[in-house]
């Protein structure tokens, strides 16, 4: 097992780089800190998915425009525009993230996730 | 979490104070009757249960902190668990960079060896995403579109609002430098740089590496530079909300009509105006090279507008 993921070991890191934003999205009770979590948690979907198209000795799918019919091996495509839909949603899931907290942060002066909770039960009761 | 702990905190509360305000006040009644010694017993008794109420709060702190530590405790194992199964997963994996994997299957192949005749770029990752997956880059864009509208929602502070928005330049004034000598210096070498590189990585998208995301990204950098180095009375003059309005919504328009017709026409095997021309010349590609300024556009703009609602609410 230790042989196939030093064989693997791209997707090992993802892996290990995912479970390090999980656990600082569960340990810090800071939003911003859990949003940068959440950001590790991303960028480790990334390792991964652009670690999946790799081939051995491929280069960048672009045709040299000099000789158009060069027969060079290519990596997979396909991973590099999924990967680029991942990135322009975690941009836009992370700005709808901070702006919430610091809509937050202006109705209960912190940013504390506990503090807040208490504070909205108070006002509920 | 914080609702366990109150519900904690009345379980308790009941265990403990077995005297509710009903029962006091009908011991009370019976107490007047009794006379003044047991009045005197009654207060004892009061005082005996703010003692316990007391001792409740330091109780429930106590347990507010073992909680915790057991949370901490289960999510780090969590997350451990978490890690192991997918590393075991991943030792089960095809290894990496094999050209026998089964994610190298028919798909991309197709993509590669037709991708020129087709699509007519030479970046056959162009081709990809603005011509055979178009559809899913017009979601993309309207992903940040919308993404930019909710934060407007949430950040934007009103015309009307002549409070907040005072307080708001204040803040702008006092947190983000204000005529900083070195940054405008910089700025100025900088930014006709960046936004020139920024033009040629969205023009150049069909040809070489680049494309709308990233040189719109690059684009957006520059004015948030220019921003910072000269402040919001100098960007006013080009960028406002009602420029940022119509520049995204004509691009966002822009890429749905011209793609509705490429993909009507190629549907129905009509004749298009639109011509793949020849690889490798700047206007050649057909639909790529305007969709690429379309999203450039977007995303310069997208990326502008976040800045500017997270520093002050406004455009």
């Amino acid at each position: 097992m230790l042989q196939k993921l030093a064989d693997n070991y791209v997707a090992a890191a993802a892996v290990i780089l995912f479970g390090i934003g999980f656990t600082t999205l569960l340990l810090n009770k800071n939003l911003i800190k859990k949003i940068i979590g959440f950001s590790f948690m991303d960028s480790a979907m990334f390792l991964f998915l652009a670690a999946q198209g790799y081939i051995e000795g491929g280069k960048a799918p672009i045709l040299d425009p000099d000789d158009l019919t060069a027969r060079t091996t290519f990596i997979n495509p396909v991973p590099a525009g999924l990967v680029l839909t991942g990135i322009v949603v975690s941009v836009s899931v992370t700005a709808l993230m901070l702006a919430l907290t610091i809509r937050l942060y202006r109705r209960y002066h912190s940013l504390d996730i506990d503090e807040i909770c208490r504070l909205a039960g108070k006002e509920e009761s | 979490m914080n609702n366990c702990f109150r519900g904690l905190r009345a379980f308790f509360s009941e265990s403990e104070s077995p005297l509710d305000a009903d029962q006091i006040r009908s011991l009370a009644g019976s107490v007047q009757e009794a006379g003044p010694s047991s009045a005197e017993m009654l207060t004892m008794h009061e005082d005996n249960i703010r003692g316990s109420e007391r001792n409740l709060d330091n109780r429930f702190e106590s347990s507010k902190k073992r909680m915790t530590a057991v949370y901490r405790i289960l999510s780090v194992l969590a997350a451990a668990a978490i890690i192991l199964v997918l590393l075991y997963t991943t030792a089960g994996l095809p290894s990496f960079g094999d050209a026998e994997n089964p994610t190298q299957n028919e798909v991309q192949q197709r993509y590669l060896e037709k991708g020129l005749e087709e699509g007519g770029a030479t970046n056959l990752v162009a081709n990809m995403i603005l011509d055979y997956r178009a559809f899913d880059t017009l979601g993309e864009s309207n992903v940040l579109f919308m993404a930019v509208c909710t934060v407007i929602l949430l950040l934007r502070v009103s015309r009307e609002d002549t409070d907040r928005r005072l307080r708001e330049e204040n803040d702008d004034r006092h947190f983000e430098p204000k005529d900083d000598l070195i940054l405008q210096m910089g700025a100025r070498v900088l930014v006709p740089v960046i936004l020139l590189f920024g033009i040629y990585v969205i023009l150049n998208g069909h040809l070489g590496p680049g494309g709308g995301f990233s040189g719109g990204a690059i684009m957006g950098a520059g004015l948030i530079l220019y921003l910072s180095a000269f402040g919001f009375a100098r960007t006013e003059r080009f960028f406002t909300f009602r420029t940022f309005k119509t520049v995204s919504f004509t691009a966002l328009a822009f890429y749905a009509l011209s793609k509705a017709y490429s993909f009507f026409t190629g549907a129905n095997h009509l004749p298009s105006v639109i011509t793949t021309g020849t690889p490798g010349a700047i206007l050649s590609a057909g639909l790529i090279l305007p969709l690429n300024i379309a999203v450039g556009l977007v995303v310069c703009c997208t990326m502008y507008a976040f800045y500017t609602l997270f520093r002050k609410g406004d455009m």
